[in-house]
């Protein structure tokens, strides 16, 4: 069998903070293959950009990998040196931020940042770079590149900032990109024609892409495997389709439930879901969603739930699926 | 960009223009008056000396009179250095501070940037820790105990710095370093913070994403949005700088211009006290504007008009 692109196997990572040790991810496994697009969601603090970050080493300080193993492309990720990731960013996995108006740097001109990735992982020439850079600057759909090149920063709208950050991720023709959240800056005729182009991209290039974002209609419309992350959990994983249409953990079900839908009468609620995340400083014994779960068991309070496959592609950590199975006798619900 | 230039210079004229008008007026409003000094004259000559030198006349009249002549570029004679003008006295001894101020803000650039780089690059370990401590007492301690101490360690107890005037090469260090401590301090305790600040940056995070090295991406992107705090302070801290301290030109006995500028107060010394004011009116506007050229230069973003 070939080698998948990206296996995370039970990652834990923490931030020694001064307050104690923040639990960001327990225990997060999942993996790529080639070509494939997972969206991770979940609300804020649920460790989804931490979960990227750590597989490139950009883990903030004072945040640690505790435990747990990253392959990617063949390397090693966890057992690397911060010389091997440099070589490794920008180059074979590269990453689009959330805000464009902030993640260029303000005093070098659009063509020196561009041409910087370029310098740096290939042996291409100051004059070859610039031509590359061009090029790139064709590709995500900027026009005038020659002048753009040489524009600074603050000349440029949001839209085609996140643009110019698509190109450096691309400079290199990177395995996987990550998107952090890429479109959540952005108005949302800008963020459609950003997806548009990612996708676009995608199909031209044939990398990976992992899309982080707690936007739901994004990950719909990009996605082909989507990871539900709860409180540095994945609590449920599947293709589109199964999270979309047949959700079992009940947060993923809140959170489908939560998405405004065309056809709702005026006067219909939403339906939020109740209470706060939980402390990761303090995370409880059992299921970290069970204080906000409306189908909260006793076992659930004291007890993680182990996983249940639900088919080859999809599965979910809840008590009440293991329940159901017991009840059928088998290995049911498919 | 020329004309930025144009219309700062003008401001800049009307400005100093301001200054002379205002300083003046208030010079006047305070009691005493040069030739009213501990040994008194006879009435008759203080009369005759005031005549001379026009103090007689009534004050809009003396302002007039003494804006004519500055415009033409006479700042006439010392009131109390006779037989002196006021442009003879500060072309003479300004060099003197200007020289010792270059001196000392270059020493201060070259070890407060470095340092700050490092405490920031250090954040919370020894390194940090120590050069923030240094720092800070370079901040507290007024240049008269630093200059006392530096003279009592090496001017007396070792004896290998000489303790008066600016006559040998090695006679510079002392007064220089007196002079260089707090804007050392300053300058690092201003590059770590602005440093730490722009570390946390989206962009420093998206070189780091790039696979530039954390030097490079120090040196390259991080200082360069660092640096403007810097230089909005040392523009007029130069300025300061350059008409003299009082302080250390005192203790290291220099002819300055520092110890010109506090003896024409205290001797009323009408002209001298115009010709001082309006030379760091000058510098001061001429180092703001040289500021907001290097900013437009260093960051883009700024727009000069």
């Amino acid at each position: 069998m070939k080698e998948k692109l990206l296996e995370i196997k039970d990652e834990y990572l923490s931030f020694f903070t001064p307050a104690g040790e923040v639990k960001a991810l327990n225990g997060v496994s999942f993996s790529m293959e080639e070509g494939e697009v997972l969206g991770i969601v979940g609300e804020s603090g649920s460790g989804k950009s931490v979960t990227a970050y750590s597989l490139m080493g950009l883990t903030a300080y004072p945040g640690k990998l505790v435990g747990g193993t990253i392959r990617f492309n063949g390397h090693q990720v966890d057992t690397m040196t911060e010389k091997e990731f440099r070589k490794m960013r920008g180059n074979e996995v590269s990453i689009i931020f959330q805000d464009p108006m902030t993640s260029l740097n303000p005093v070098y001109t659009i063509g020196n940042q561009i041409r910087e990735v370029i310098l740096l992982h290939t042996d291409k020439t100051k004059q070859e770079a610039q031509e590359r850079a061009k090029e790139l600057l064709e590709l995500v759909g900027i026009n005038e590149p020659e002048k753009r090149l040489k524009q600074y920063p603050h000349e440029l709208s949001g839209g085609m900032r996140q643009r110019v950050m698509i190109a450096i991720a691309l400079a290199c023709e990177p395995k996987l990109l990550i998107a952090d959240e890429p479109t959540t800056a952005l108005d949302v005729t800008i963020q459609a024609q950003i997806l548009e182009l990612m996708q676009e991209l995608r199909e031209k290039l044939g990398m990976s892409i992992i899309m982080i974002t707690h936007d739901l209609g994004v990950v719909a419309s990009m996605c082909e495997k989507i990871a539900v992350m709860y409180a540095g959990h994945i609590i449920e994983y599947g293709t589109a389709d199964e999270i979309f249409y047949e959700p079992k953990h009940e947060y993923t079900k809140g959170l489908i439930k939560s998405i405004p839908k065309l056809d709702t009468k005026e006067d219909e609620r939403l339906v939020p879901i109740e209470g706060q995340p939980i402390d990761l400083l303090n995370p409880p014994k059992g299921c970290p969603f069970a204080p906000r779960c409306a189908s909260c068991m006793k076992i659930c309070l004291n007890q993680m739930p182990p996983k249940t496959e639900l088919s080859d592609t999809h599965y979910s950590y809840c008590w009440l699926l293991q329940k159901e199975q017991f009840e059928e006798g088998g290995r049911g619900c498919e | 960009m020329k004309k930025y230039i144009i219309k700062r210079l003008a401001l800049g004229i009307a400005s100093i223009f301001i200054v002379a008008t205002l300083t003046f007026f208030l010079m006047n409003l305070v009691p005493g008056g040069p030739f009213v000094a501990e040994k008194s004259i006879s009435k008759a000559a203080q009369e005759a000396l005031e005549a001379k030198y026009g103090l007689d006349k009534p004050l809009v009249e003396r302002y007039t009179t003494y804006i004519s002549d500055f415009v033409k570029g006479d700042m006439g004679y010392s009131l109390r250095q006779r037989g002196r003008t006021v442009s003879d006295i500060i072309f003479s001894k300004f060099p003197v501070s200007a020289k010792l101020a270059g001196i000392a803000v270059v020493l201060a650039l070259a070890l407060g940037i470095p340092l700050g780089c490092i405490s920031a690059y250090n954040r919370g370990k020894f390194y940090d820790n120590f050069i923030i401590v240094l720092a800070t007492c370079g901040i507290a301690i007024p240049s008269f105990i630093s200059s006392v101490l530096l003279l009592y360690t090496f001017g007396s107890k070792l004896g290998i710095l000489p303790t008066v005037g600016l006559n040998t090469l090695s006679s510079y260090i002392m007064p220089v370093t007196a002079l260089a401590i707090y804007p050392t301090a300053y300058i690092t305790r201003l590059m770590r913070s602005s440093l730490l600040d722009v570390m946390g940056q989206d962009y420093v995070r998206t070189s780091r994403a790039k696979g530039v090295s954390s030097f490079k991406t120090l040196f390259k992107h991080a200082l360069r949005n660092a640096i403007l705090p810097v230089i909005t302070y040392v523009g007029p801290m130069l300025a300061g700088l350059m008409t003299g301290s009082f302080v250390v030109e005192k203790i290291f006995t220099i002819p300055g211009l520092g110890r010109e500028f506090v003896s024409s107060i205290t001797n009323r010394d009408y002209t001298m006290i115009m010709g001082t004011t309006i030379v760091l009116a000058t510098l001061i506007i001429t180092a703001n504007v040289i500021v907001d050229i290097l900013y437009k230069i260093i960051d883009p973003r700024i727009k000069l008009k």
